[in-house]
């Protein structure tokens, strides 16, 4: 669908909205509807959009597959790191209260940096999925 | 410090190592991580043990919300022994691994192995020690997952169907257990599985409790394989790899047992709806289904691993029919053959691997002449075989032993009877194996002179001493399984 011109200056002006939404999506969990899941999907679907547009070898010149697989890795990571700091700051696993001086401060410092793991793994499963179903047909 | 944490510690070291290994991507790394890791869970799972021997319970608050709100984690006697037998099977298979994953997985895909292993055994750690019903089922599937990568990971294309076959099933299994704990919750308000099981007597009067024992029974038997319900096991533990194999026969069932139990005894024993449903009876009767046909079954098999996959299922019998009994003697059968089972099929399927790298298949016409050409790997397996039949100066008869006295103290004599008769069916299979192993001219499918890998045949017959070893020593194995049958039936830990 490269060649229609509609399709690329829409999916053109769309696809940053579309990363901000993300961004939106996630920062706002906090307050209303939201979270790292929906924002890790929606920031997937706009890669997604990116590959149907200009095709699969495009999208993964931005989102190398080795990027997208240490994505899934990372987010969890992230999560249970933050669940060693918890730990470490001499508190139970996953303890939010002593991640700041404050323990409602310190929740929601721990929930913000959850919801980034879970964005990020989110985000490369949605992306690895995808692949692989995409790349399937032209290998066969 | 390090002490207050043991309970968290076991399941997510593992956990944090999967994907770690997943941005190494190297496989010889990969390999280095899941054994450190495995090893770690080991070595907390004894300190825990340790500690709940002093203390009777270990609670542990996940994230500082105090049970019953929060997640607990709860390890008692009985949780701490599937933990220490999940942790040293995950710990004796991660070393073995290396040169057999080597052998039966694609280059490319070794590291995911490993990080398929991590995740399986933190999952069923965590399935052993929380105390909350729902952060059990994700427990669940978080090994269940991992299980069916596992098994697709096999060299045999097979494999793919018998994972998708385990895939199909298991998940009915998981939604069943989850559709249970949706009603205990809605007539309880309650997840955490100590304060269910307070609050259950008040509410136990109407429908919806034996329905909820109902679907969590059915679900648990599928996950653990309770015949006519393990058509899963047989395909899946014979097309795995064989590492997998070994680990997954040792501990995944065993663990859905635990789980089994904890909700027969710890949250409906102490209210009337056992009382309801012929929960007893139905588990007597299937498991003497399941030990009679799945041994006959076994009998008549031309692949090894497929022998010992039936034989589980008949093995399964025994303790779901210690369970059935539901005396101390029979509930100690039942816990004390979850390790006893779990290490001497461990040993098995572990030689069977050697068998499996050596000669390309463990299939009958491999194993020939086997006596000559890796004596080590035949006399382990004979040894082991005496465990599975119940040998006096095994583990194995550790667990008949109380089986009996079990059906004997419920006063039904005819069942210890069977116990006793239905071994000889094992002597069947086994002396199957002795006979092509010792009394076969080799034929061409036999491996050529020469023992497996020195690593591989090491952890093997460290389980094989361990067969031997809890045959006479049964201070670890029958105490700990005593004190947990105590504690299932209510008295004092």
């Amino acid at each position: 669908m490269k060649r229609e011109p509609v399709l690329r200056v829409v999916g053109k002006m769309l696809i940053p909205y579309m990363l901000v939404f993300a961004l939106y999506v996630q920062f706002h969990g906090d307050f209303g509807p939201g979270g790292g899941f929906q924002a890790g999907v929606i920031s997937a679907a706009a890669v997604i959009f990116y590959a149907i547009i200009f095709g699969l070898p495009a999208a993964r010149r931005v989102m190398p597959e080795a990027l997208v697989e240490a994505m899934v890795a990372a987010g969890a990571l992230l999560y249970i790191a933050v669940g060693f700091a918890g730990l470490l700051l001499g508190g139970n696993y996953l303890d939010y209260f002593v991640l700041d001086t404050d323990p409602v401060a310190g929740q929601h410092r721990g929930i913000f940096w959850v919801e980034v793991g879970v964005l990020v793994t989110v985000s490369g499963v949605m992306l690895k999925i995808f692949y692989m179903f995409a790349g399937r047909q032209r290998e066969d | 410090m390090i002490a207050a944490h043991l309970p968290a510690l076991a399941v997510v070291v593992p956990l944090a190592a999967a994907p770690l290994i997943v941005l190494v991507r190297h496989a010889g790394a990969a390999w280095a991580l899941a054994v450190a890791a495995a090893w770690f869970s080991f070595g907390a799972s004894l300190a825990l043990a340790a500690q709940v021997a002093d203390a009777g319970v270990v609670s542990y608050a996940m994230g500082n919300w105090p049970p019953p709100w929060g997640i607990e984690y709860r390890v008692d006697a009985l949780s701490a022994f599937v933990v220490v037998l999940v942790s040293a099977i995950g710990a004796a298979v991660a070393p073995y691994a290396l040169k057999s994953v080597a052998a039966e997985v694609p280059g490319e895909l070794r590291y995911l192995y490993y990080a398929m292993h991590c995740l399986c055994l933190a999952g069923l750690l965590g399935m052993a020690m929380t105390g909350d019903a729902f952060n059990l089922f994700v427990f669940m599937e978080v090994a269940s997952l991992a299980m069916y990568v596992l098994i697709a990971l096999g060299r045999d294309r097979r494999a793919l169907l018998a994972s998708y076959q385990y895939l199909l099933l298991g998940t009915i299994g998981a939604t069943f257990y989850v559709i249970g704990v949706g009603v205990l919750y809605l007539q309880t308000g309650t997840l955490n599985i100590a304060d269910m099981a307070a609050r259950l007597p008040a509410v136990a009067g109407g429908r919806p409790a034996p329905a909820a024992l109902a679907f969590i029974t059915a679900g648990m038997s599928l996950k653990l394989a309770l015949f006519p319900l393990h058509l899963w096991l047989p395909n899946a533990y014979a097309y795995a790899p064989s590492a997998a194999t070994a680990f997954l026969a040792a501990t995944a069932t065993k663990v859905s047992v635990y789980v089994l139990l904890r909700f027969h005894f710890s949250v409906f024993g102490e209210s009337a709806v056992t009382a309801l449903l012929p929960m007893p009876e139905i588990l007597i009767a299937l498991s003497i289904a399941a030990i009679v046909t799945a041994s006959l079954v076994a009998v008549w098999q031309a692949d090894f691993k497929r022998l010992l996959a039936y034989s589980s299922v008949a093995q399964i019998g025994y303790i779901t029919l210690g369970i059935g009994l539901a005396t101390r003697d029979g509930l100690t059968a039942a816990v004390v053959h979850l390790f006893n089972h779990g290490i001497t099929k461990g040993a098995l399927f572990l030689l069977a691997g050697g068998i499996v790298l050596r000669a390309g298949g463990a299939r009958f016409e491999n194993l020939r002449g086997l006596g000559r050409s890796m004596p080590l790997t035949a006399l382990g397996i004979t040894l082991a075989g005496l465990s599975l039949i119940g040998v006096p100066g095994t583990a194995g008869f550790i667990s008949k032993w109380y089986l009996v006295l079990g059906a004997i103290e419920a006063g039904m004599w005819w069942l210890a009877a069977l116990v006793v008769l239905t071994s000889l069916i094992a002597v069947v299979y086994v002396w199957r194996f002795v006979e092509a192993a010792y009394l076969s001219e080799p034929g061409e499918a036999a491996p050529r002179p020469g023992e497996a890998p020195m690593p591989m045949l090491v952890v093997s017959w460290l389980m094989v001493a361990a067969c031997l070893w809890f045959g006479f020593d049964t201070s670890f194995t029958v105490g700990g399984a005593s004190r947990a049958a105590q504690l299932l039936l209510g008295g004092a830990p």
